[in-house]
């Protein structure tokens, strides 16, 4: 079928009538340039957003007390509720055995931190040594915060890889001493975040340590706990919603809040969170698939309607063609052999214009939800192909038309 | 070498039915070198087509070379064509976009002819017709008279048993025209059995017959003296 001879003679005609080439490879470069494009993107948003979540540990819940907005109890409104290590003890005793890792936190605003001439300042975190995991910060030097820092009062503290990077440059932090209103604290572990240099620059703190030289007595600014793997994403959707509804309750009643205040006692649980952007992502996917194949239709309509006016114009050659002697099924093949060696060069083309278009302009199009836009490959390739095997069976219907013109019909044609 | 009884042919216009071909009874013997005259509309053309089997007729029987001619189906009437028959067209009916070489070439293409083998082939018939420095030029580079030595040089390359010429000179000047029909005696000198269809008596005159086409059915058909086309140039 794929004799030699044919090909001289395809790309004799290929050759001989570049316009009619350019056309049909232009159609369908474009159509997979754009599908290339729009995957990437939906690619990259689907990584944003997962990236979004990678901050922390994916099942995390944190509670953290506001202002009332609700009478209550003979309580104005606009009281300010505050979290006690008590309710941290509470609601790890009883719920202790339901949760994965659990940590209560005391945040201040940002401190001026100082080694020998390198000053900068950073957000500050008490911590208890299970925050490691809430965080999703993983060590990469030393060690995290530890209980016996947490019992003892240590001035042992963990820094951010970009904290260190700024005050210790290349040096070697560990055991360092770096002042803070005129206190020295050991560093002890450097941390990384996946969230990036935003969440490293960070210093974490013993939570005892930090109420006690901010003169915080037993105040907590929040509760934070992650639960453990469930066995399906519903049901630990379903666990998590049901037990953070209990822990409200309870520290809703020990601070008197009106079970409807919205405000005094709040809460992010991520998993209900990250299972919403999950309904949007697949929703969105859902949605680039229909494009997708909308713009795959679009290129096949595209490749067959050129086949049909190439039969047209070639109508003329193919009755010339006839009277000396070609086969139907010869007509046939030569315009078929064409159309899909010039749809596939041309849908490659695309394919490879497409990809370095991402790679050109992917960093300029990042933002906070959109990240690393890239094409699966192998989507991409079937693409081309599904466009050449449904272009030469959408061509195939013309072509065998142009084949069964009669002979005197085709010659006749100007 | 070809043998027609009866031959009857009609066209469908709109509702009515144009009977242009009304009992054709006519042969042709190897060699022969014959013209089909008659006025424009006289059916002629019909009358070609359908011996070049790029028609059929409805009624009647065609034999070429012992052959019957009837119920073709597409494939083996190409193929019939590409091994019987050789066209020439009053309006060349080169491919524009191949050189005069390939197309020249075409027929053997067909024939499964390797390409090598083709253009030498192809080359000896250029030579033949006098345009080998023109192989390599596409017929928009060529004048009326070229593209027709083109296209003669085509009819002959596959080597048919027949060629069958409509108006071949009718898009040319006299001088060209009479340069074409010297060409034509001379492969009918060889031996090669052609038919040409002319509206023009001193075209009909070169032949070495003329058949009269009228109202279709033939009125006339008598050998003549063929006048020399190389006296006229
Ligand atoms: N495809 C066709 N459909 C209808 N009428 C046709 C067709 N071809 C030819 N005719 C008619 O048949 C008659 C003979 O045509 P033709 O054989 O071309 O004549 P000639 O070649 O002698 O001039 C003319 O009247 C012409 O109009
Ligand atoms: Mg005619």
């Amino acid at each position: 079928m794929f004799s030699i001879e044919r090909w001289s003679e395809v790309f004799e005609a290929i050759s001989k009538n570049k316009l009619r080439t350019f056309l049909t490879g232009f159609s369908v470069s474009i159509g997979i340039l754009i599908l290339v494009l729009l995957l990437g993107v939906g690619e990259g948003m689907k990584n944003g957003i997962e990236l979004q979540f990678a901050q922390d540990a994916q099942n995390r819940v944190q509670i953290w007390s506001g202002v009332t907005t609700v009478e209550y109890k003979g309580l104005n409104p606009g009281r300010r509720v505050q979290f006690k290590n008590k309710d941290y003890d509470l609601v790890t005793k009883n719920y202790g055995d339901d949760l994965e890792y659990k940590s209560s936190t005391y945040q201040r605003w940002v401190n001026v931190f100082s080694y020998k001439e390198n000053t900068s300042s950073y957000r500050i975190e008490g911590v208890l040594p299970d925050y490691q995991f809430l965080e999703n910060a993983g060590i990469i030097q030393g060690r995290f915060i530890n209980q016996q820092d947490q019992d003892r009062y240590t001035k042992n503290v963990v820094i951010g890889k970009k904290v260190r990077n700024e005050l210790f440059k290349t040096e070697n932090p560990l055991g360092k001493l770096i002042k803070s209103n005129g206190v020295n604290y050991k560093v002890v572990g450097v941390f990384q975040d996946p969230g990036g240099d935003r969440e490293e620059s960070r210093v974490f703190f013993p939570l005892s340590t930090m109420q006690k030289i901010y003169g915080a007595g037993n105040d907590i600014s929040n509760i934070s706990f992650t639960l453990p793997k469930a066995a399906t994403y519903e049901e630990a959707v379903k666990k998590s919603t049901a037990l953070v509804g209990e822990i409200e309750t309870l520290l809703k009643a020990r601070h008197s809040v009106a079970p409807e205040d919205t405000s005094g006692v709040n809460y992010f649980n991520s998993i209900a969170e990250a299972k919403k952007f999950y309904d949007l992502m697949a929703n969105m996917n859902l949605f680039f698939w229909f494009v997708g194949i909308a713009s795959l239709l679009a290129g096949i309509i595209g490749v067959s309607n050129i086949m049909l006016i190439i039969v047209k114009e070639r109508t003329k050659e193919i009755g010339i063609r006839k009277a000396l002697g070609a086969q139907p099924s010869s007509i046939i093949w030569m315009i078929l052999h064409e159309s899909i060696f010039v749809t596939a060069i041309s849908g490659f083309t695309g394919l490879i214009l497409g990809l370095l278009l991402l790679e050109a302009v992917g960093s300029a199009i990042q933002t906070e939800f959109i990240s690393n836009p890239e094409v699966n490959l192998n989507v991409a390739i079937s693409t081309v192909i599904v466009l050449v095997v449904s272009g030469a069976i959408a061509g195939f219907f013309p072509a065998r038309r142009g084949a069964k013109i009669k002979p005197i019909v085709a010659l006749r044609e100007e | 070498m070809i043998e027609i009884k009866d031959l009857h042919k009609s066209y469908k216009v709109g509702k009515n039915s144009l009977h242009v071909l009304k009992g054709i009874n006519f042969s042709v013997k190897e060699g022969e070198l014959v013209s089909i005259m008659g006025s424009s509309g006289s059916g002629k053309s019909t009358l070609l087509n359908i011996l070049g089997m790029l028609d059929e007729a409805e009624k009647g029987t065609y034999h070429l070379d012992g052959v019957e001619i009837k119920n073709l189906s597409e494939k083996i009437a190409a193929n019939y064509r590409n091994k019987f028959l050789g066209f020439i067209f009053q309006s060349f009916n080169l491919i524009n976009y191949k050189n005069a070489l390939d197309n020249v070439a075409l027929p053997l293409y067909y024939q499964n002819v390797k390409r090598k083998e083709r253009t030498e082939i192809a080359m000896s018939y250029l030579e033949k017709v006098g345009l080998a420095q023109w192989a390599k030029h596409l017929p928009t580079e060529l004048s009326g008279g070229q593209k027709q030595r083109v296209a003669i040089a085509r009819a002959l390359a596959g080597q048919p048993k027949v060629i069958l010429a409509d108006e071949l000179t009718g898009a040319l000047d006299s001088t060209t025209s009479y340069e074409i029909m010297e060409l034509i005696q001379e492969i009918n000198d060889e031996g090669k059995t052609i038919l040409v269809v002319t509206h023009e008596d001193d075209i009909a005159h070169m032949t070495k017959r003329i058949v009269n086409l009228r109202d279709g059915i033939i009125i006339d058909d008598r050998k003549v003296d063929q006048v020399k086309a190389k006296a006229h140039v």
